[in-house]
């Protein structure tokens, strides 16, 4: 075969399993400087056309004699005459998929000897991915392939799934390419817990200052912003939607329990929210931290001073906190409903209470509510035949506070994460520290995207039960630093390291646009924005 | 055959792996590692001249040291004319392969050379016919002989280098087959190897 053939043949299938995978011999003819850990091959069997991806190359010879007394000059006719015969290169090749006239499926048997391994070309990986259509959107291109990657986002919002990688490698704008994605292919809408103030309106890259622009200022009429910092919002120039304000009275046992960790509460102090709460309801947190001695505490309720000062000073924190306020005029819950039954996608910005303390309890409180009302509304149209409300995804950032092993159980983001797509509400989990991510949870995830891992806990937490963990922890750890990762899971038929596509300039946000006249009017906006 | 097809000599000894044939010229043997061929066209026998000798007609009878006298070499010959009569020079070659219906097989034929055939040098395109194919180098290593094994192959692949206009091109896919055929004997392979280093 010539070099301008489209599908070089790279060799032949000398062994394999399916455990392990299969060793293929390459040719003399193909360079193994050429091959490269991550390309896709296909495998030509007598009765499959077989998918699989490279995960490692090796050099052999056929006389160990080689060794010892190797040809004097590299390029001599003694070298050249040795290469590919005595001394040979073989790739180590995992079967993906084998392709049959009904589509791809998982493998389930290897090629036989000597089948015929090419390199994948465009054509077999559209095969694969597909194109981009009305459900599946691009999100970019295989490692070293023209081919585009897309995933088919209905499929992917039934489940929660998660983005990993640490801090640097690009979650940010992958989660805002995905986001975008879903805002124009799948019916879900999006609840956006926005920590750092990325996703509204303009963010900024990594390098340097230039800013780049967020949901709201390509969709201004799918995107609402919320915000708990009305100040800081107004300062950055942002168009806020709504201003969230929670009063006292809608704080619950549950929601504190939740913090107990970063409020740095002890277990009776946990205790005594619960009896607190029964006894004074509503008012209790106001009631609790006006009580000045443990000769105040209430007749009937078993709380030691430290106990109750131990509480206090947790609850102080919280009401430092300047959207905690006795009373608010208008339920947020309510008015987040309201957006999200119209299809609108909510961001909410935190402003400057960036800290742990209030994400948790914000992001707790409203997604429990929240999931309650969806919960109630599906049961009701499934019981009478109404219509079920938008699948909603609620995205997260620092999961693996709100997902550990000692509060998944608790918190809402756990149940969410387990119960799936039963209510329509599904979680995209965006996280640096995976290991510190409940296993159980890990386990439901549909789909997990990560970039560059180099923690060997975290590489292992993300891979965990995965076909061919190995070779892809190869393949994981061997990702650029900066815009490349490797997805796999439900939305995808098999693992692939991927570039994502570009995000930030004028031409890319173009790219993002519907097509249509929103689109057009989307477009001009841009354009001014721009200028 | 040919008209430009050379005749070096007859057949005297034949077996299914190899014959023996007499110069016409004394001294005037085809060059180690040629391609020699006996019998009809389209149905002959092809073989690679492994050893060459030049002895006595006579076996019992030696010839005699008989320069002393003579200023040259030359002179001693010229001296005694019988001399041409009273010696011969035979080579042996190894039967590589055959035709058959005017196909060349890399294989040994179905019967030996008869005695008295003439034995004809291959003309280079025959000689590139017939090494197209490299199966017949199995044929060399496989065999016992006088000469090292090593030195016939490599005498081999030179004297059919020549017959190919790109002489590198071939010796390098002939070193590959028999880096092949030599997988795990690799001191073999290179003193082969070593042989045929085509000129830069």
């Amino acid at each position: 075969m010539t070099e301008e053939n489209i599908n070089p043949r790279l060799g032949i299938v000398v062994s394999g399993s399916v455990d392990k995978g299969t060793e293929v011999r390459l040719d003399s003819s193909a360079s193994v400087e050429d091959m490269v850990v991550g390309r896709y091959v296909t495998i030509e069997g007598r009765q499959r056309r077989f998918f699989g991806m490279i995960t490692d190359i090796s050099l052999g010879v056929t006389d160990s004699e080689l060794t010892v007394a190797p040809p004097r000059e590299v390029d001599s006719f003694l070298s050249e005459v040795l290469s590919g015969t005595a001394t040979y290169a073989t790739l180590h090749v995992l079967p993906m998929l084998t392709m049959g006239i009904e589509g791809s499926e998982p493998v389930k048997t290897v090629p036989s000897h000597f089948s015929t391994v090419n390199l994948a070309s465009d054509t077999d990986m559209e095969l694969i991915f597909g194109e981009e259509d009305e459900t599946r959107f691009n999100v970019g291109n295989p490692l070293d392939m023209e081919t585009k990657l897309c995933l088919d986002l209905p499929e992917f919002v039934k489940r929660s799934n998660g983005i990993f990688g640490k801090s640097g490698t690009g979650k940010t704008f992958l989660t805002r390419i995905l986001l975008i994605g879903m805002l124009q292919k799948s019916k879900a809408v999006n609840l956006i817990f926005d920590m750092h103030n990325e996703y509204g309106w303009e963010g900024s890259t990594e390098e340097g200052q230039r800013k780049v622009k967020a949901l709201k200022q390509l969709f201004p009429d799918q995107v609402a912003v919320f915000t708990l910092d009305e100040e800081n919002s107004r300062r950055r120039g942002v168009s806020t939607d709504f201003v969230v304000r929670i009063g006292y009275d809608e704080i619950e046992p549950e929601d504190i329990v939740l913090l107990r960790q970063t409020l740095n509460l002890t277990e009776p102090a946990v205790e005594a929210v619960y009896q607190l709460h029964r006894r004074f309801r509503g008012e209790w947190i106001e009631r609790t931290l006006a009580l000045q001695d443990s000769d105040e505490i209430p007749e009937g309720l078993n709380i030691h001073e430290s106990t109750l000062k131990n509480l206090q000073r947790g609850l102080q924190t919280i009401r430092r906190l300047p959207f905690i306020q006795p009373h608010v005029p208008t339920n947020a819950v309510r008015t987040m409903l309201e957006y999200l039954d119209r299809g609108m996608n909510i961001v909410l910005e935190f402003g400057r209470y960036r800290d742990i303390t209030a994400y948790m309890l914000v992001a707790n409180m409203l997604a429990r509510r929240i999931y309650a009302q969806y919960q109630e509304r599906m049961e009701r149209a499934m019981g009478e035949g109404l219509a079920q409300p938008n699948p909603l995804v609620i995205t997260i950032e620092e999961a693996h506070k709100f997902l550990n092993r000692e509060v998944a159980s608790q918190a809402i983001f756990g149940t969410i994460a387990r119960e799936m797509r039963k209510y329509n509400v599904s979680l995209l989990v965006i996280d640096q520290r995976p290991s510190g991510i409940d296993e159980e949870v890990m386990s439901q995830m549909g789909t997990k995207i990560t970039c560059l891992l180099d923690n060997e806990r975290d590489i292992d937490s993300v891979l965990a039960g995965v076909a061919g963990k190995n070779e892809l922890k190869s393949v994981l750890s061997r990702l650029a630093p900066k815009r490349q990762a490797l997805i796999f899971g439900h939305a995808v038929p098999m693992p692939v390291a991927f570039q994502p596509l570009e995000y930030g300039s004028a031409e890319s946000y173009k790219r993002f646009m519907p097509a249509g006249d929103t689109g057009q009017r989307a477009q001009k906006d841009i354009e001014e924005l721009w200028n | 055959m040919t008209e430009s097809t050379e005749r070096v000599g007859e057949v005297i000894e034949a077996s299914t792996t190899q014959f023996v044939a007499e110069c016409y010229e004394l001294y005037q043997p085809p060059p180690l590692g040629s391609l020699v061929q006996v019998g009809d066209a389209g149905e002959e026998l092809l073989g690679v001249v492994y050893y060459a000798t030049t002895a006595s007609l006579e076996p019992g009878r030696r010839p005699i040291a008989r320069g002393k006298d003579e200023a040259s070499e030359e002179a001693v010959y010229q001296a005694s004319p019988q001399l041409e009569k009273l010696l011969r020079s035979e080579f042996s070659a190894l039967v590589v392969g055959h035709a058959e219906g005017g196909k060349l097989l890399q294989y040994l034929p179905a019967r030996p050379a008869r005695i008295h055939s003439f034995v004809y040098r291959c003309p280079p395109e025959s000689v590139r016919d017939f090494s197209t194919s490299f199966d017949f180098l199995s044929l060399l290593l496989s065999t016992a002989l006088p000469v090292s094994v090593e030195e016939l192959v490599a005498a081999t692949l030179r004297q059919m280098s020549e017959a190919h206009e790109d002489s590198r091109v071939f010796l390098v896919g002939a070193g590959k087959e028999l880096a092949t055929l030599l997988s795990g004997e690799y001191g073999r392979l290179r003193a082969i190897l070593e042989r045929i280093v085509p000129p830069k």
